[in-house]
């Protein structure tokens, strides 16, 4: 029995699933109807329903962030690219004769993640090619990224009437928020994809020693190439559902700061920014648990000027409950009540 | 060193136990003031975790420590380091960007008004580094000195803190014999001030050499505390492996029975003008398929550079490599092991293993990435590929799910070769794959080399170590100074002339080479260049 709990506790998803479970009983505590979901004209709704959909770009972005820091890499334009992938949606959307059609929509969306595409293999390339270290070449891009958005959206918030799109972030499929479903099936393809083929190997290995992994014949630069881009697509897609939320390409404030959550969510989930094990469950409960944390803000009444504070201190708490000293103390807390058990069946 | 009166360390009855694992059971080690003690034990036998439990990384379970005469229990290796117990680890954990002064005062620079004060620094380490009859400028960089000597840095810095204890572990694994010579010379220097030192170390010779006491360990337990000089090797070696030790033997007689047949034998890969600037000159090599061939040459020789251009890890700019005649340019070890070439590298570290995946990952890696990623080795076929090397190489602990990193060095060599043995290689480069490890493990790869080259595989094989060359090898080529000097038949080969040609090439006086087509002898640089001396462009050279 013991030994079952010990190995529960040890086991990497323990400390955050638990810290989310706190912050839905503080929940359930100041509003007893948290757990509760009701169907509202035909859609679901309900306390977790909008974590849930509001939870979803971070999670998204979160999905390609693990990817691309088991490779030791880190992505922080991600933000810039979500933002110019809004911006150039928008800017077709506007451009078209007819903003609300299907076609126009399709062909936005298409060309923004297309875009998108671009712009991870450029990241890719300052890293696998020129070997720029991943942290100051994606800070080109995200530096530059919202002045591009900028140019494209000519300084405005462009503000577009376009239902189909309008879809994107606030409509509903058999009663489930579209942007849920979205951000299941990338996490669902990334999972199968890394996990059923020998992609995820891969990515570890190089992320836990590139040289090996060169010798061993792993091609680590289509690699690089591949999680960037990943990277770079899901930001896109994640941007595309921000702006379609508020139907408004906003240069400066798309996907603002969604960087250091998606970064935060995936070191919370467990996964090293030292690059290799990587866990996509453990980015989903660590997304969680930020957009978690952001709607306990709101039930518990927590004051805005506090939030940051308040967000700070739980994320502090997690990263302190998963670093290794903290592990060791415990373990060894553990190995000596074990050995103590032991012995006192020994003298029994 | 007859019967000193009270010890500096003494330890009783220390056990220590992991999940699952008794790593220590009630384990007695002591050690005296002036004398140079060294424990021995095969991979696993518990070595590193009773220094460990002495430096207070690990704490334990049971027993007691007691330094010079008083319990003691160290927090970690700050405290034990602070009570005069100091520890210069096999890999040098020092700051190549920073100066040899900082490097040595490193966390207890002298102050002035919170000031680190810069010309005490430089004094002190001066003087220390004199002690130690060390020529080194303290304001030069570390990473400027070769690794032999960043090793005499280190030691420099752990007896700063006024060491009554310093712990060596396996000091002499990356230096040449005139280094080892200096370290020795260094570590005699210490002793006659009464420091005691634990000089841990594979090579039975320089235990022989330099130790006055030994502790034999085996499994976790206790086999015994001897003068190094009332114990004959073969007794020690059985002591460490608690057997009888013929393979060794066995195997000496299966190479003098293996010919291979030169007439049939298809030329697997031919070397022509090979070469890379700054790594190695131009060089001729032919391997038979079937056929071992040992490299012999002193590190920095050219020898891993050469191995390195055959193995595709960095590209050749002359010449040309054919194989099965074709001519094929090696651009990546990834085409490499599509020709079925296998490199594992000497820096199983840093180039060999993926220490944070599993066993099982490791050893199907090459394979994986040589299929592509998208179509995965299925699960079973994994299990079997797994299990069945385990088996075959008696990796231990034979869990498929065991994290590399948590092995001992000698089962991750043996992960490692799995790994290459997986691809079905036709030739497989060994860069020193003995070093640091223990005979049990030592003797099983060397069985495996045979075998291998018996089933018609090629075998290029580096060991700095002469007589395991000669043991192995059907032929022997010797580099010096980045050149093949000579490339001769093992039949009738000695060490000592192999010794001799890796001095300085002369062979004029060597009758005994009948078979020997000595290459490029008289374009030799002046033996002034080249003796055995490191040269300035590696870390140090290694007889």
């Amino acid at each position: 029995m013991s030994a079952v709990l010990a190995k529960v506790v040890a086991h990497r998803l323990f400390w955050p699933v638990v810290m989310l479970l706190i912050l839905f009983t503080i929940n359930l505590i100041a509003f007893p109807g948290f757990f509760t979901i009701s169907v509202r004209d035909g859609h679901l709704f309900g306390s977790l329903i909008d974590i849930l959909r509001n939870g979803a770009p971070t999670l998204i972005i979160a999905v390609g962030m693990t990817l691309v820091i088991a490779t030791r890499g880190i992505d922080l334009s991600v933000g810039a690219v979500a933002a110019i992938s809004g911006a150039v949606a928008c800017s077709i959307i506007l451009g078209s004769p007819e903003p609300g059609s299907l076609a126009t929509v399709a062909v936005a969306v298409s060309v923004a993640l297309l875009i998108s595409l671009v712009l991870g293999v450029w990241n890719g390339f300052l890293v696998a090619v020129l070997g720029i270290q991943p942290i100051i070449a994606t800070l080109i891009l995200m530096t530059a990224g919202r002045g591009v958005a900028m140019l494209i959206t000519e300084g405005q918030i462009l503000t577009v009437n376009s239902p189909p799109f309008k879809f994107l972030g606030s409509g509903f499929w058999f009663g489930v928020p579209i942007a849920v479903i979205i951000a299941a099936v990338v996490f669902g393809l990334a999972a199968l994809i890394t996990r059923r083929t020998a992609l995820g190997m891969f990515i570890e290995s190089v992320g836990i020693n590139p040289e090996a992994s060169r010798q061993a014949g792993v091609r680590a630069r289509g690699l690089l190439f591949a999680v960037y881009t990943f990277c770079a697509f899901c930001a896109a897609i994640a941007g595309l559902i921000l702006t379609a939320n508020t139907a408004a390409a906003d240069a400066n404030n798309t996907g603002l700061f969604i960087e250091l959550d998606a970064i935060l969510a995936v070191v919370i989930g467990g996964t090293s920014l030292a690059g290799g094990r990587y866990s996509l469950l453990g980015t989903l409960v660590g997304a969680l648990v930020i957009q978690t944390l952001v709607t306990t803000v709101y039930t518990v009444g927590i004051p805005p000027i506090a939030t940051m504070v308040f967000k700070a201190a739980v994320v502090t708490v997690v990263c302190l409950l998963q670093s290794p000293t903290t592990a060791e103390a415990f373990s060894g807390v553990r190995r000596r009540l074990a050995l103590r058990a032991g012995k006192g069946v020994a003298a029994s | 060193m007859t019967d000193p009166a009270a010890p500096v360390v003494e330890m009783r009855g220390i056990s220590i136990e992991f999940p699952g694992v008794k790593a220590l059971d009630g384990v007695d080690f002591r050690m005296f003031p002036g004398e140079v003690h060294s424990l021995m034990g095969e991979n696993g036998a518990g070595k590193s975790t009773l220094i460990k439990a002495l430096t207070g990384v690990y704490g334990i379970d049971g027993g007691t420590i007691s330094l010079e005469g008083t319990h003691v229990a160290f927090g970690g290796p700050a405290q034990a380091q602070a009570a005069g117990i100091s520890t210069v680890y096999q890999e040098v954990n020092l700051l190549p960007n920073l100066s040899v002064a900082e490097n040595i005062m490193l966390g207890r620079e002298p102050r002035r008004f919170g000031a680190i004060d810069w010309r005490a620094m430089r004094r002190r380490s001066a003087a220390l580094l004199q002690g130690l009859n060390l020529d080194i400028d303290p304001g030069s960089l570390l990473g400027d000195h070769s690794l032999a000597v960043q090793q005499l840095i280190a030691i420099a810095r752990a007896i700063d803190v006024n060491a009554k204890v310093l712990i060596l572990d396996e000091p002499t694994s990356s230096l040449d014999s005139d280094e080892v010579a200096e370290l020795f010379r260094v570590i005699r220097s210490l002793k006659e001030q009464g420091v005691a030192i634990l000089f841990v170390s594979h090579f039975l010779d320089q235990v022989y050499e330099i130790c006055d006491r030994l502790t034999v360990l085996r499994n976790g337990k206790l086999v015994g505390e001897y003068l190094v000089e009332e114990l004959l090797r073969i007794d020690l070696v059985q002591k460490m492996i608690g057997k009888e030790l013929t393979a060794l033997d066995d195997l000496e007689q299966r190479a003098r029975s293996v010919v291979v047949d030169e007439s049939d034998a298809a030329t697997f890969v031919h070397a022509s003008k090979l070469g890379r600037r700054g790594g190695i000159q131009p060089a001729d090599l032919p391997i038979a398929a079937g056929e071992v061939v040992g490299l012999a040459g002193l590190l920095g020789s050219g020898r891993t550079e050469f191995a390195r251009l055959l193995g595709g890890i960095d590209r050749a700019d002359t010449g040309e490599l054919a194989i099965l005649g074709r001519v094929t340019r090696l651009r990546t070890p990834r085409q490499a092991i599509s020709h079925r070439i296998a490199f594992s590298s000497e820096n199983r570290r840093d180039e060999g293993i993926v220490g944070d995946l599993t066993v099982r990952d490791n050893i199907v890696l090459a394979l994986q990435a040589d299929r592509g990623w998208f179509r995965p080795i299925p699960k079973k076929r994994q299990d079997e590929l797994t299990q069945s090397y385990i088996q075959a190489l008696n990796i231990r602990p034979a869990n498929p799910d065991a994290l590399v990193r948590n092995l001992s060095g000698g089962n991750q060599q043996k992960v490692l070769l799995a790994r290459w043995l997986a691809i079905a290689p036709r030739l497989l480069i060994l860069d020193e794959p003995t070093r640091g490890i223990d005979i049990g493990a030592k003797a099983e790869i060397q069985k495996l080399v045979f075998t291998l080259a018996e089933n018609g595989m090629s075998v290029l094989f580096i060991s700095a170590e002469l007589e395991e060359v000669l043991r192995l090898s059907h032929r022997v080529v010797v580099l010096r100074d980045r050149r093949v000097v000579a490339d001769l038949e093992n039949d009738g080969l000695t060490v000592d002339a192999l010794l001799a040609l890796i001095a300085d090439g002369s062979v004029e006086a060597d009758d005994t080479l009948l078979a020997a087509s000595v290459v490029a002898s008289d374009a030799a640089p002046p033996a002034a260049s080249a003796p055995l001396a490191p040269t300035d462009h590696a870390p140090g050279g290694r007889a």
